[in-house]
């Protein structure tokens, strides 16, 4: 295993490209944003290869923290202390990953202040990557949220007409959630005298009654983050005013910061409070998979629509992480990654449109294939694995949280299959009003194409999309020891049902 | 080697004509497609070469495909009788509807488009005849439903093929739903999801049970009861069928290979595979007899009064497959793959004849405006009439053994409900014979009622869409006469002995040889009336069926309108989904919780400091905030008890 701080390399790396980027001299406009763009560009990349390099040297056969690295800040109150398994690694990459996209994706779209868009998206992946990293409650809380500062400046600067509006419900939210989570941080740290997360769950001894308090408090946080029905109402709106980039990572990586809470805090830190809890979340995750479903297919905007499916897909990840099952568990994350490549795909697939016609209604389009048929062709792949449909790796994490679901509540399951008819009926009714038909707006006989650079973007992740379709080993294998470890260690008896036997 | 070339050629040739076929020579894609069809079908008919010499099975695995915890499925190709029969009918009618689609397609600007779904379709049902577990049929399972999806909505421009298209998928998704939950029962049950290791586990299945919604059932009936569920949807069953006949608004070629030879029929081939699990329960068997009987009838009821000449065979279609299900209940799976082998032969043919009949008059497909057209068009007259005969089951053509087969078994066989399937099927094969030569008789004889400049134009289709009408047409004639002893001797053992199970106390085989005469010429008694009645309604008495329709007219537009089937749909289903979706993001999302949540607070704080104090939100939002509320505690406690 390598010996130097490689995550507080790659943590910090993508500010040290905010910095640089601060630096340049802005006498000639052009040239600035061409350099800051640039520069962006270049720090993502590398920021993407050193992850790559943190994966090759991570031992999947372990399930105990990896690279950790550990400097005492404040003795006692905080300590700087960072660490990775199998669980955390993977959304790292796939932040890595996304980010140059996301600066593609805004090559062109973003023409206003394009130096302090690139500096707000990469201290965005300092703080998403911290998120991921930290080991130490006080160290994870300053990251998860300070998230919400640079996306609040990305949507309130660059966002559309009621940025207003949705930032200040994004803020009613979260302010909910943060100020209950940290009230419960408190309290741990309180009785146990650290806030060492490793420390933490070794000495960590509770009586029922104040896990459950704190589960819940936890609980609002994370399901404010996720979204869970039903304090998902931030979410249409955020996506609908920010801008394309934005909306790739908030419905990319953002959402699942709110899951891999759960598997990191709620359920090792409070196992009999989530199993008391399970049923609970059983239902708000049926409900959102159907309610939101219903709700996205009677949407009239493309990006709402889309948001709305996002929060449908969120609910097989809580259902998959609250069975306490092996499938359960890796299909949740499977479903997770997946979902960040798909949404991601789908959130540039509208920006590529949005572009060209700036408009999101649906209404307003129509007739696109045979104008864009290539774009068409992506559209469709995206749309298929928004659909589940096998051989995309949409399927894999549905399907395994289905069949996990199934072997604790067989009604969970039952309603939670539904979704796999409405999602459906709304990813190909938005497919058809978009892409099929006679055209009727004149101006999209106007429209091109993809351009190269679109096309770059988009076939590296459809490629993505339907390899893990096909062999979902490669993640399966990084994420299965650690999600194991954690399944065995919340096997409690009295819970696993011996039904199905 | 040969085994994966065959399954992957299809698939090869879909990516390279769909990337590359843009910047060839449209002839080089014509034959590149076409031959990498051609070749696996020469594959194939070797490995049936094989089967027929005896019992024949082999998996050939390829890769794991998912691993988590201890579910494990890899990706394999299976290869035993019943895989060797359906893949020769895939890979013969694909081959004939590539080939026939180079004339029929002649003039369409996305042709490529066209010949790579048409060979990704055909990879699909070549992965899901081939698999060896659930899960990779499930895949092959929605790429056919995929292509389907593609194909129907091939012409983009029509407004009716998306609507189709979407709907062909969503029923299908229905089943699907179904099928998941089979998948689901098995998996939980046997922790595998491997043919082998889950039909060897049939005994513990039947004898456990599983609840589901405080009900205790039997857990095999259960799961071939979700496995029948998907079946219905793919092979469109009554109440999942509405699709069917929608689908033909893609191009004539797809309603031949697809929704007629191939797809429709994999239905049938599930159960069958499934056989050692159906096999061991018989309520379920009864419900199959009992839908595939119903369907049969139904769709041959409506059958006699579509004018449209592609939906009446679309309903023949219906027809048949109900024929085939109650084959399959009745526990003569191998009369069910019998009768779905020659049905792709004869029904492929009805479509590529229609399509032949569409091209020659400038694409009307109303049968009304046609008529003595077998002066025009002998050969394709010549096709239809063969068509028709094997479809009736005219003695020795191949639907004769085949549905005889049938009909005989429902009346031997021991499962409740036969005795219902066998009176409604000879009723059906009354019907049949009237509306298939009904569909003649309007459409070659009699007054021609075609307009004069459509008249003038009247053609022979090109020799690339005769050849594949000509090899149908010998298919239809003597498949059943060359095949019927390896489906229905007492070879059984021998032959299909690994592909199908048969309880210890089903010898339907034996018995359909020993049926009362009358059982015996039933089928071709029916036919035979068929014929006449429908000879004096069309060519003697051409009036009589106006007066018949005015005399019986609740009931003839109870026909016409399909049983008002898709207007029941659209007012229970359709529409309040989308009243109940409007509902739900107009009040709950907006009113409730965000009235409740950020915008209420915000208003509270507005309201205090203009020291209003009222709160607007009204009765109907509070009430309203209780339902979800109450629905979140009872969805809770009832998971809670499970």
């Amino acid at each position: 295993m390598l010996d130097w701080n490689l995550l507080s390399i790659i943590t910090f790396f993508p500010l040290l490209g905010a910095l640089f980027i601060l630096v340049i001299p802005q006498n000639d406009k052009e040239v600035s944003k061409r350099n800051s763009r640039s520069v962006a560009l270049w720090t993502s990349l590398i920021t993407f290869v050193i992850s790559l390099i943190l994966l090759f040297n991570f031992d999947s056969s372990s399930s105990s923290y990896q690279f950790l690295e550990r400097v005492v800040i404040a003795d006692g109150l905080m300590t700087y202390q960072m660490g990775v398994d199998g669980i955390s690694i993977l959304f790292i990459v796939l932040t890595t990953f996304l980010m140059p996209f996301c600066i593609l994706a805004s090559w062109e779209s973003v023409k206003d202040r394009v130096e302090s868009f690139m500096i707000a998206f990469l201290v965005l992946e300092t703080l998403i990557i911290g998120t991921f990293c930290a080991l130490d409650i006080v160290l994870f809380y300053l990251f998860f949220e300070s998230v919400l500062i640079p996306m609040f400046i990305i949507i309130g600067v660059w966002g559309g007409e009621r940025k207003v509006y949705s930032a200040f419900k994004f803020f009613l939210y979260t302010l909910l959630g943060s100020v209950l989570m940290l009230a419960a941080m408190i309290f741990i740290y309180t009785s146990t005298g650290s806030t060492d997360l490793i420390v933490i769950s070794e000495t960590l001894d509770l009586s029922n009654s104040s896990q459950y308090f704190l589960w819940l408090a936890f609980f609002c946080s994370f399901a404010v983050k996720l979204p869970m029905w039903p304090v998902h109402t931030w979410l249409p709106d955020a996506h609908v005013e920010a801008p394309t980039s934005g909306s790739v990572i908030l419905a990319a990586i953002l959402l699942k910061m709110g899951g891999y809470g759960f598997l990191r805090f709620s359920l090792p830190l409070f196992p009999e409070a989530s199993h008391y809890f399970a049923p609970f979340v059983f239902a708000l995750s049926v409900i959102a998979i159907i309610y939101t479903s219903l709700v996205a297919y009677v949407q009239e905007d493309i990006k709402k629509l889309i948001a709305y499916s996002s929060v449908a897909h969120m609910g097989f990840v809580t259902l998959g992480i609250f069975t306490f099952t092996a499938q359960g568990i890796e299909g949740a994350i499977y479903q997770m990654l997946s979902h960040g490549l798909i949404s991601a795909a789908l959130f540039i697939c509208v920006g590529v449109i949005y572009d060209r016609l700036h408009t999101r209604k649906i209404a307003d389009y129509g007739g696109l294939v045979s104008i864009m048929p290539n774009f068409a062709i992506f559209f469709m792949i995206f749309t298929m694995a928004n659909v589940a449909l096998p051989g995309t790796s949409g399927f894999i994490g549905e399907f395994l949280t289905v069949i996990a679901a199934f072997s604790v509540s067989k009604p969970v399951a039952i309603f939670a299959a539904i979704g796999v008819i409405l999602s459906a009926m709304y990813g190909l009714s938005l497919y058809k009003n978009v892409v099929f038909g006679k055209i009727t707006n004149e101006t999209i006989e106007l429209l091109g194409d993809l351009t190269i650079r679109e096309k770059l973007i988009l076939f590296p992740l459809a490629a993505l999309i339907i390899f893990f379709g096909l062999f979902p080993a490669p993640i399966l294998g990084v994420i299965s020891v650690s999600s194991n470890s954690l399944v065995s260690f919340l096997d409690i008896p009295s819970i696993s049902l011996t039904e199905a036997k | 080697m040969a085994l994966f070339l065959l399954v992957f050629l299809p698939l090869f040739s879909s990516i390279i004509v769909g990337f590359f076929g843009k910047r060839v020579n449209i002839s080089l894609v014509h034959i590149f497609s076409c031959s990498l069809i051609v070749i696996p079908f020469f594959i194939a008919s070797y490995f049936l070469n094989r089967s027929l010499g005896g019992d024949f099975n082999i998996v050939l695995p390829l890769a794991t495909w998912l691993s988590s915890g201890d579910l494990l499925v890899q990706w394999s190709l299976k290869l035993d009788m019943l895989s060797s029969v359906m893949l020769v009918v895939v890979t013969l009618v694909s081959s004939l509807v590539h080939i026939y689609s180079i004339g029929y397609m002649r003039h369409d600007p996305h042709q490529n488009r066209f010949f790579a779904y048409l060979s990704f379709f055909t990879f699909s049902m070549l992965i899901l005849v081939t698999s060896n577990n659930f899960l990779q049929l499930f895949f092959g399972w929605e790429g056919v439903g995929l292509a389907s999806y593609l194909l129907i909505g091939f012409w983009f421009k029509k407004k009716s093929a998306n609507s189709a298209a979407i709907k062909a998928f969503i029923v299908n998704r229905v089943g699907d739903f179904g099928f998941l939950i089979g998948i689901a029962i098995l998996f939980v049950s046997t922790k595998s999801l491997d043919f082998d290791v889950v039909f060897s586990m049939t005994k513990e299945l039947s004898s456990s049970s599983i609840s589901l919604f405080y009900w205790n059932f039997n857990t095999l009936d259960v799961a071939c009861f979700f496995l029948f569920m998907g079946a219905m949807g793919k092979s469109a069953q009554l109440f999942l069928h509405t699709w069917l006949p929608d689908a033909m608004e893609g191009p004539t070629p797809v309603s031949a290979l697809i929704h007629a030879a191939t797809m429709v029929t994999a239905g049938v081939f599930l159960i069958a595979r499934c056989s050692p699990l159906f096999e061991e329960s018989e309520n379920i068997l009864s419900l199959i007899t009992i839908v595939g009987a119903s369907t049969a009838f139904f769709a041959a009821t409506v059958g006699l009064v579509q004018n449209d000449i592609k939906r009446i065979v679309a309903y023949s279609t219906c027809s048949q497959l109900g024929y085939m299900f109650v084959a399959l209940g009745s526990g003569a799976y191998q009369i069910a793959i019998f009768h779905l082998f020659t049905h792709a032969f004869f029904k492929a043919l009805l479509f590529l004849g229609s399509g032949s009949v569409i091209h020659a008059v400038s694409d009307e497909q109303d049968i009304r405006k046609m008529g003595d057209l077998y002066r025009l068009i002998p050969f394709t007259w010549i096709t239809m009439l063969i068509g028709t005969l094997a479809l009736t089951g005219f003695p020795f053509m191949s639907g004769y053994f085949s549905k005889d087969g049938i009909i005989e078994s429902a009346f031997v066989s021991h499962t409740s409900g036969h005795l219902y399937a066998f009176y409604l099927l000879i009723f059906s094969a009354l019907l049949t014979s009237f509306y298939s030569w009904r569909l003649i008789f309007l459409t070659f004889h009699g007054k021609s009622k075609v307009s004069k400049d459509v008249l003038s134009k009247v053609h022979e289709s090109p020799k690339v869409m005769m050849i594949p009408l000509m090899i149908l047409s010998f298919c239809s004639i003597f498949s059943g006469y060359i095949f019927v002893d390896y489906f229905m001797s007492h070879d059984f053992e021998f032959l299909w002995k690994s592909a199908i199970y048969l309880s210890s106390d089903n010898h339907i085989i034996e018995e359909i040889h020993n049926v009362p005469l009358w059982v015996k010429y039933s089928p071709l008694v029916m036919m035979i009336l068929g014929f006449v009645v429908s000879f004096l309604f069309y060519i003697v008495f051409p009036f009589a069926p106006g007066q018949v329709s005015k005399t019986f007219n609740p009931l003839y537009k109870f026909l016409l309108n399909k049983w008002y089937f898709d207007e029941a749909y659209e007012f229970i289903f359709v529409r309040n989904i989308k009243k109940f979706g409007k509902f739900l993001s107009l009040t709950g999302d907006k009113k409730v919780i965000d009235g409740l949540g950020p915008d209420g607070i915000s208003f509270r704080v507005l309201a205090i400091a203009k020291q209003v104090g009222r709160l607007q939100t009204g009765y109907v939002y509070h009430y309203a905030f209780a339902m979800l509320f109450g629905l979140t505690i009872f969805l809770s406690y009832f998971f809670i008890k499970g």
